[in-house]
């Protein structure tokens, strides 16, 4: 069932002393992970425990220290139009209309194309964000935080990348609007094989949307400890998910991590030899508790 | 006066601008028509300068709206080297001011570009340009005048000298602080550095570059003037000095106010094009 789309192996970060004293500070080391095509995954973990970090070198926006990404086979060496970036600050550009802002996006990934064919595909994706009809002509600075996120996911999809990075999309966002948006996002996402990676800090959103959510302990020296599978089937309804046997299970993991285990599992000396993260999943009872060494934590914790 | 509260803020000041100008013009006028008449001891500076002559006294303003108004109906005309109209006068120094400021562009926008973009010359350039910045630029003048052999040239070049740091300077300032985001955008759209300079690097930039153009082409203007006392012949900077060497009071005064003025509506052209580049985040 591998079919090996994105590979994170040995990834560390770490930082040079400041001055040049001390020792150097190293965010997280020997992260590990696999995302396969078509799936949507959620990271959670701490403020300052290297999310950004490890994003942005998926991106190729940034070097990590040690370790490689590879994607598709091919290791990921700076940024690509296959992969699509959706900043935690929206990142349009101000002094283009949110029209400009996704066609100069979609010229760039088809260089052939007419301006009708690019004006076409851009009002497509800004039509499934709900952004048209006067809105599109508007500058940044004129939309409201939801329109403007809905500005760089439409760019971000209409670029149609084979993976598509969001970092905290959500997050400065009301309740209302956030929902809205992540149907949005969903009803793009599913009709599509492209691999969604997101970073968020709201433990329902990734319940809501994910495949499965890795957890990740707090620096430094963070890792990836723990891979929970979702395991509820799509497509899901707000209201009908909560009913689902897994959803307390797996939010009560998920805040429970956050809460305790990010803490008391983080620090070098925790870490497994071989740094993968430990798969958790609630369908099969068998597993519902994880293998001994992790037994020994949930003592502590339940 | 409640009536005057319930106007617009705008309109209240013009009227208080128009009560500031028309007191002060009366009292410039009515303090010279009282002086005018008082003969008495010469003081030294009259001895001078002509012993009194009525010509060399300051002109009260009816006498410069006199002048104002002869020498704008007929802004033009040419009567040889040394009386030329106040139009033609003004021509020059536009045409100086512009050539230079024009000059000092095409170099430094490009260069400060560059500048910006490559710390290293950031790091590089920086001390020749903190010594060559305060240097004033007429400083330059016997040194052009001597190499170029041209006082015109040598006019232009001085212009050039003075506008080209606050177009460098803000260019490269506004280039390297180009927001991070905004080229990680251009990097993952794979954009080409040329599509990235006009794209993203150029209008992010734009605001403090234009601001930098604004700073010189006032500056600019400021040189012109002294730029033309010195080298002559025509411009409105020999204009005013001519006057003075004829004590004819009146154009000097009414040369300033022009002086003024085309600063000003140069100013306010580059003020525009501020706004027309202006964004908000
Ligand atoms: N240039 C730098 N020099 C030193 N340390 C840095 C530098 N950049 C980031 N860090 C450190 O790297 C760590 C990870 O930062 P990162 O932005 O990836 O965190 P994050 O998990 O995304 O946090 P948040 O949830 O708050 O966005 C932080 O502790 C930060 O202090
Ligand atoms: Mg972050």
């Amino acid at each position: 069932m591998s079919n090996g789309f994105l590979s994170i192996e040995a990834l560390a970060k770490r930082f040079p002393a400041q001055n040049g004293e001390g020792e150097p500070l190293t965010v997280f080391e020997n992260v590990n992970f696999r995302i396969e095509r078509g799936e949507f995954v959620c990271i959670v973990g701490h403020s300052g425990c290297g999310k950004s970090t490890i994003m942005n070198v998926l991106a190729g926006l940034d070097e990590a220290t040690e370790g490689v990404v590879i994607m598709n086979g091919k290791e990921v060496k700076g940024p690509s139009l296959d992969r699509g970036v959706v900043f935690q600050n929206y990142s349009l550009l101000p002094w283009l209309s949110a029209l400009r802002n996704v066609t100069f996006a979609v010229e760039a990934r088809n260089r052939a194309w007419t301006k009708e064919q690019v004006r076409a595909h851009s009002y497509k994706y800004l039509e499934l964000v709900g952004l048209t009809g006067g809105a599109e002509h508007r500058k940044p600075a004129q939309l409201s935080g939801g329109m403007r996120q809905r500005v760089s996911i439409a760019r971000a999809f209409a670029i149609q990348p084979e993976l598509l990075l969001l970092d905290e999309p959500f997050g400065a966002l009301d309740a209302l609007t956030r929902g809205t948006i992540q149907d949005e996002l969903l009803k793009i996402w599913q009709g599509t094989d492209q691999t969604v990676f997101m970073i968020t800090h709201d433990v329902d959103e990734a319940i809501y949307l994910a495949d499965r959510v890795l957890l990740m302990t707090n620096g430094p020296y963070a890792r990836v400890a723990e891979s929970v599978e979702v395991g509820i089937p799509r497509p899901r309804a707000r209201d009908e998910i909560v009913e689902h046997p897994n959803y307390y299970k797996v939010r009560n993991h998920l805040v429970h991590f956050l809460a305790r285990r990010s803490k008391e599992m983080a620090g070098r000396e925790h870490a497994t030899p071989t740094g993968r993260p430990e798969t958790v999943s609630f369908d099969d009872p068998e597993k519902e508790r994880p293998a001994p060494p992790q037994a020994a934590l949930y003592a502590i914790t339940r | 006066m409640p009536a005057f509260k319930t106007l617009p803020l705008k309109i209240q000041a013009m009227m208080v601008s128009i009560l500031i100008l028309i007191a002060a013009l009366g009292v410039w006028e009515l303090s010279i028509t009282a002086n005018s008449g008082s003969s008495g001891e010469l003081t030294e500076y009259e001895r001078l300068t002509g012993g009194g002559a009525p010509k060399a006294g300051v002109p009260p303003p009816s006498k410069v709206f006199v002048k104002a108004w002869e020498q704008l109906s007929n802004p033009f005309y040419d009567a040889g080297p040394n009386d030329k109209g106040i139009g033609i006068q003004l021509g020059y120094s536009i045409y100086r001011v512009l050539t230079g400021y024009f000059l000092a562009a095409a170099i430094a926008i490009p260069l400060g570009f560059l500048i910006g973009m490559s710390p290293l010359m950031y790091k590089a350039l920086d001390p020749f340009i903190q010594i060559l910045k305060p240097i004033s630029p007429l400083a330059w003048m016997p040194l052009a005048l001597f190499v170029i052999q041209d006082s015109q040239a040598s006019a232009i070049f001085v212009i050039f000298i003075c506008s080209i740091w606050p177009m460098l300077i803000n260019t490269a300032f506004g280039v390297a602080g180009v927001r991070k985001d905004w080229v990680n955008v251009a990097r993952t759209h794979e954009l080409s550095p040329i599509k990235t300079a006009f794209l993203v690097i150029l209008p992010a930039a734009a605001p403090t570059i234009l601001t930098g153009m604004r700073i010189s082409i006032g500056i600019a203007w400021l040189v012109i003037v002294a730029a033309e006392m010195l080298v002559g012949g025509t411009g409105i900077g020999y204009y005013v000095w001519n006057e003075w060497n004829n004590l004819d009071l009146t154009s000097v005064i009414f040369s300033i106010l022009m002086i003024g003025l085309v600063g000003m509506a140069l100013d306010a052209v580059f003020a525009f094009a501020q706004r027309a580049v202006a964004f908000n985040e």
